[in-house]
C-alpha cells in the first residue's frame, strides 16, 4: 500500500499568539486533542491504524485512544498481548509495507524490553536499506512522574531516545500542540516518537494544571516538527523547557512578573529531534540568562546538550553561568515527599530564576 | 467490547476437564487419581491452617485497598479472589525453596513469613524493597511484567551449580517457584525463560495465576490455546489446576516442587482463578468487563469452599471460624495502625543505595540538595 506523502505541513505559530483571524477552535484537554487528531487521520487515510496494550475498550490507560474502538472497530484499533517486542516489531513490519501504524508503548519506562526493535530496527531500517525502505510510524508513549508511580513508571527518558539517530522525537506541552504534532507525526515518513506527559492529559484522576485544557483548531492543524514556540515572551531570563515543565515555568513566570522580580521568557521546545537551536540562541542572546528545566535525568541528557550548543555557538552571550533544574541522577522515588524533591517543581524553577537575576 | 465478545464473557470457562480439582466450589471432596495420595496426607489441622491463612490474607488485602482509597497508600494491587492459588502454592514450598513474585503475591508473602506491614510500607513509599529477600527466600516484588521468570530461571541454575538439586538430602535440595500471570505469558521473557529452564533442566516451577484479565484484556486477546499446553513445546510437563481450590493447588505445586528438587527439571502450573477486584487501585474494571461474569466467579470463592469442606467433611465447629474471623479482624486493625505510624523518609535518603558503595556524584548531589533545603527558614534538613 502507498499513500501520497507529498503534502507539506503548514507551519503553525504558537497557538497562544494566534491573531484574531485564527481558525475556529474548540476547547479540549490534551488527551482528547490527541484522540481527535488520530481519528481525523484515520478518516483521511485508511492506512493509519492503532495498536497497543489496552487501547481498545479501555481507551488507553492515559486516555490517548478513548472512543477510537467504537469509531473504527477492532481491525484498526487493536488490543495487543503484553509483548512490546512483538507488537512494536509487527508495527515496524506493517510500516515497511506501507501502513502508518500508531503504536502505543504504555509507559516509556517499558522501552527496555523492546529497545532492539526501536533503535536497531525502527530507527535504522531506512538507513540500512540505502533509503529504499521507509518506516512511517508513530511510537506514542506516556512519560513523567508526580503521582507516586515509582522508578519504573515515572521516567521521561526523552534524552535516551534523542541520543539515538534515525527517529524524530516530539514532546508537546498543550492540547493544540499535541494535536498538531500528532498529525505531523502520522504524516511524517520517518518514525516519530511522540512522548506525552501524563500530567498534561487533563485526566480527572491526576493533579491537573489549567494549561492541560485549551483551544485546538478544528480544521487541518499541523505543527511543524523541529520548531520551538515562545510560550511567553520576556526580556530578563530565558527558561528553555518542555512538556509539563512548561506549565510550571509559565506559572512561575507569571508570579515573578506580578511581583516585579523578573520578566521571564519561556521557550517550549515541542520537538527535541530536531532541536530548534536557533530559537534557543536567539532568546539567550537577548536575555543573557539561561535556565534549563528538564524532567529527565540531569547528567548526559537534554540539559547538557542545550548547554553544549550555547557553548559551541558563543559562550559570551551568557551573563551568568547556566542553571539546570532537572531530576538528580537517582531513580525517581515512589514516596511522594521524595518524588517531589527530585522533580523540577515550581519552587526549584523559581529559585533558579531568582538566582539568575539576583546581583552576584 | 463487541456484543459477541460480551456474550461470551458472561459464561466464563469452568477450566475444562483437564483441570485438577480436589474440592468442588460447593466444598465437596472429589477424587483425582494422581493427587489423592498427596491430598490425603494433608491433616485437618493443616487444612485449618490454610483456611486461617486465606482469611487473614484477604483481610489484610481489603485493609490495604481501603487505606489506598483513603489516600494512605499511593497504590495497591488487590489479590482478592486469588487467595487459594497463593496460599496453596506458598504452603507447598519448603523453607529452602525460593519464590520470585510479581507485585500481587501478598498471600505467598504471608506464607513466607513476610510481615504484611512490609508490603504496605512499600506501597506507602516509606522504603524500597521492604524485606530482606534472603531472610524470607522471597524475592522483591517485580513490577515489569514477566521479567522475574528469567531471574527465577537463573537463580535455579545457580542452585544446580551449588549441587543443591537431586542430592537426596531433603534439607539441602531446593527449588524455585516463579510467579507470573496470564498477561505475562505473552512476554518474550517468559518464552525465553521456558527455553532456558528446559534445556538446562533447571529446578524451577513456573506458576501462572491465570486470573482471566490482563488489565482490560481477556484471555482471548492473549492466547489461542490454554497456557498449560505450552509446556509441551518447551519439553516439560504442564498442568492446569483449579486455582480457587487450595487443596488441589497445594497438591499439584508440592508434586512439581518435589520433582524439581529431585532433579527432574522444570514444570508449568496454570492456576485457573479470577481477579475479583481491579488490576490495581488505578483502574475501574466495570469499564471492560460485565458484572455477570464476576457473579459466576463469586460462586467459586476459595474461602467459602474450604469452609464448607471443613465444616461438613471434617467436623470443624463453628467456633473455629469465628476465632479465625476475630483474629483476622485484629490483624487488620493492627496493620492499619502500624501503617499509619510509619514515618516519612527524609528527602536526602533518595541518594542512598543508588550505588552499592559511596559515590562522588551522589555525594555532590546530596550535598547540593541538603544545602538547598537548609536555605529555607526553619529548615531541619
Amino acid at each position: 500500500m502507498s499513500i501520497d506523502t507529498t503534502q507539506q505541513p503548514a507551519t503553525e505559530g504558537d497557538p497562544a499568539e494566534q491573531p484574531a483571524a485564527a481558525p475556529a477552535t474548540k476547547r479540549l484537554n490534551t488527551a482528547k486533542a490527541m484522540v481527535e487528531a488520530i481519528a481525523r487521520e484515520m478518516e483521511r487515510d485508511e492506512d493509519v491504524f492503532v495498536l497497543g496494550e489496552d487501547v481498545g475498550a479501555y481507551g488507553g490507560i492515559f486516555s490517548s485512544t478513548t472512543g477510537l474502538l467504537d469509531r473504527f472497530g477492532p481491525e484498526r484499533v487493536m488490543d495487543t498481548p503484553i509483548s512490546e517486542t512483538g507488537f512494536i516489531g509487527a508495527a515496524i513490519g506493517a510500516a515497511t509495507e506501507g501502513m502508518r501504524p500508531i503504536v502505543e508503548l504504555m509507559f516509556v519506562d517499558f522501552f527496555g524490553v523492546c529497545m532492539d526493535q526501536i533503535y536497531n530496527h525502527m530507527a535504522k531500517i531506512h538507513f540500512e536499506s540505502g533509503g529504499n525502505v521507509k518506516v512511517p510510524m508513530v511510537l506514542m508513549t506516556a512519560v513523567g512522574g508526580g503521582y507516586s508511580d515509582g522508578a519504573q513508571h515515572s521516567q521521561c527518558l526523552w534524552g535516551t531516545f534523542a541520543h539515538l539517530p534515525g527517529m524524530k522525537v516530539v514532546v508537546p506541552s498543550n492540547p493544540a500542540d499535541a494535536a498538531g504534532l500528532m498529525t505531523a507525526a502520522i504524516r511524517d515518513d520517518n518514525p516519530v516518537v511522540f512522548m506525552f506527559h501524563k500530567g498534561i492529559q487533563g485526566l480527572p484522576w491526576m493533579a491537573k494544571n489549567k494549561r492541560s485544557i485549551g483551544p485546538v483548531p478544528t480544521g487541518d492543524h499541523v505543527v511543524e516538527i523541529g520548531k520551538a514556540a515562545t510560550a511567553r515572551p520576556g526580556s530578563d531570563v530565558t527558561v528553555v523547557t518542555l512538556s509539563l515543565s512548561v506549565h510550571h515555568a509559565l506559572d512561575v513566570a507569571e508570579e515573578l512578573a506580578a511581583d516585579g522580580t523578573a520578566d521571564v521568557e519561556v521557550i517550549d521546545l515541542r520537538s527535541i529531534v530536531p532541536l530548534d537551536t536557533e530559537a534557543i540562541i536567539e532568546s539567550v542572546t537577548r536575555t543573557g540568562h539561561l535556565v534549563i528545566v528538564d524532567e529527565d535525568y540531569q547528567s548526559f541528557g537534554l540539559s547538557g546538550e542545550i548547554a553544549a550548543r550555547i557553548a559551541e555557538h558563543d559562550p559570551t552571550i551568557l551573563k551568568a553561568p547556566i542553571s539546570r533544574v532537572a531530576v538528580p541522577d537517582v531513580p525517581i522515588p515512589y514516596a511522594r515527599p521524595l518524588e517531589y524533591t527530585a522533580l523540577p517543581t515550581p519552587a526549584r524553577i523559581k529559585e533558579a530564576i531568582i538566582g539568575q537575576v539576583a546581583p552576584a | 467490547m463487541g456484543e459477541q465478545e460480551r456474550q461470551r464473557r458472561i459464561e466464563p470457562s469452568d477450566g475444562g476437564p483437564d483441570m485438577v480439582q480436589l474440592v468442588t466450589p460447593e466444598g465437596e471432596r472429589v477424587s483425582h487419581p494422581e493427587y489423592d495420595a498427596i491430598a490425603d496426607e494433608v491433616t485437618t489441622q493443616e487444612l485449618q491452617g490454610f483456611y486461617r491463612d486465606m482469611v487473614i490474607v484477604r483481610r489484610c488485602d481489603n485493609e490495604a485497598t481501603a487505606l489506598q482509597r483513603q489516600g494512605e497508600l499511593g497504590l495497591w494491587v488487590p489479590s482478592l479472589g486469588q487467595e487459594a492459588a497463593q496460599v496453596g502454592s506458598g504452603r507447598a514450598m519448603r523453607t529452602q525453596d525460593f519464590a520470585f513474585p510479581t507485585y500481587r503475591e501478598h498471600g505467598v508473602a504471608w506464607c513466607r513469613g513476610v510481615d504484611p506491614l512490609n508490603l504496605l510500607a512499600m506501597f506507602r513509599g516509606v522504603h524500597n524493597g521492604g524485606w530482606n529477600s534472603f531472610e524470607k527466600n522471597f524475592h522483591l516484588y517485580t513490577i515489569i511484567i514477566g521479567a522475574q521468570t528469567l531471574h527465577a530461571t537463573g537463580y535455579a541454575m545457580g542452585i544446580q551449580r551449588d549441587h543443591a538439586v537431586g542430592s537426596g538430602d531433603p534439607d539441602r535440595d531446593a527449588a524455585v517457584i516463579a510467579y507470573f500471570g496470564d498477561g505475562a505469558s505473552a512476554q518474550g521473557d517468559v518464552g525465553e525463560a521456558f527455553v532456558f529452564a528446559g534445556v538446562n533442566n533447571a529446578p524451577v516451577v513456573f506458576f501462572c495465576q491465570n486470573n482471566q484479565w490482563a488489565i482490560s484484556e481477556p484471555n482471548e486477546r492473549q492466547m489461542r490455546i490454554p497456557i498449560y499446553l505450552r509446556a509441551k513445546g518447551y519439553g516439560f510437563p504442564g498442568t492446569r489446576v483449579d486455582g480457587n481450590d487450595v487443596l488441589a493447588t497445594y497438591a499439584v505445586t508440592k508434586r512439581f516442587l518435589d520433582d524439581a528438587r529431585d532433579g527432574q527439571g522444570p514444570a508449568l502450573i496454570e492456576a485457573f482463578t479470577y481477579r475479583m477486584g481491579a488490576h490495581t487501585t488505578s483502574d475501574d474494571p466495570t469499564k471492560y468487563r460485565v458484572s455477570a461474569e464476576v457473579e459466576v466467579w463469586k460462586l467459586r470463592d476459595p474461602i467459602a469452599r474450604l469452609r464448607n469442606l471443613l465444616a461438613r467433611a471434617h467436623g470443624v465447629p463453628q467456633s473455629f471460624f469465628e476465632e479465625v474471623d476475630a483474629e483476622a479482624a485484629e490483624v487488620g486493625t493492627d496493620l492499619r495502625a502500624r501503617c499509619l505510624a510509619l514515618p516519612d523518609p527524609s528527602p536526602a535518603s533518595m541518594f542512598d543505595h543508588v550505588y552499592a558503595e559511596p559515590h562522588p556524584v551522589m555525594d555532590r548531589e546530596r550535598a547540593e540538595l541538603t544545602a538547598y533545603l537548609s536555605s529555607f527558614e526553619g529548615a531541619h534538613a
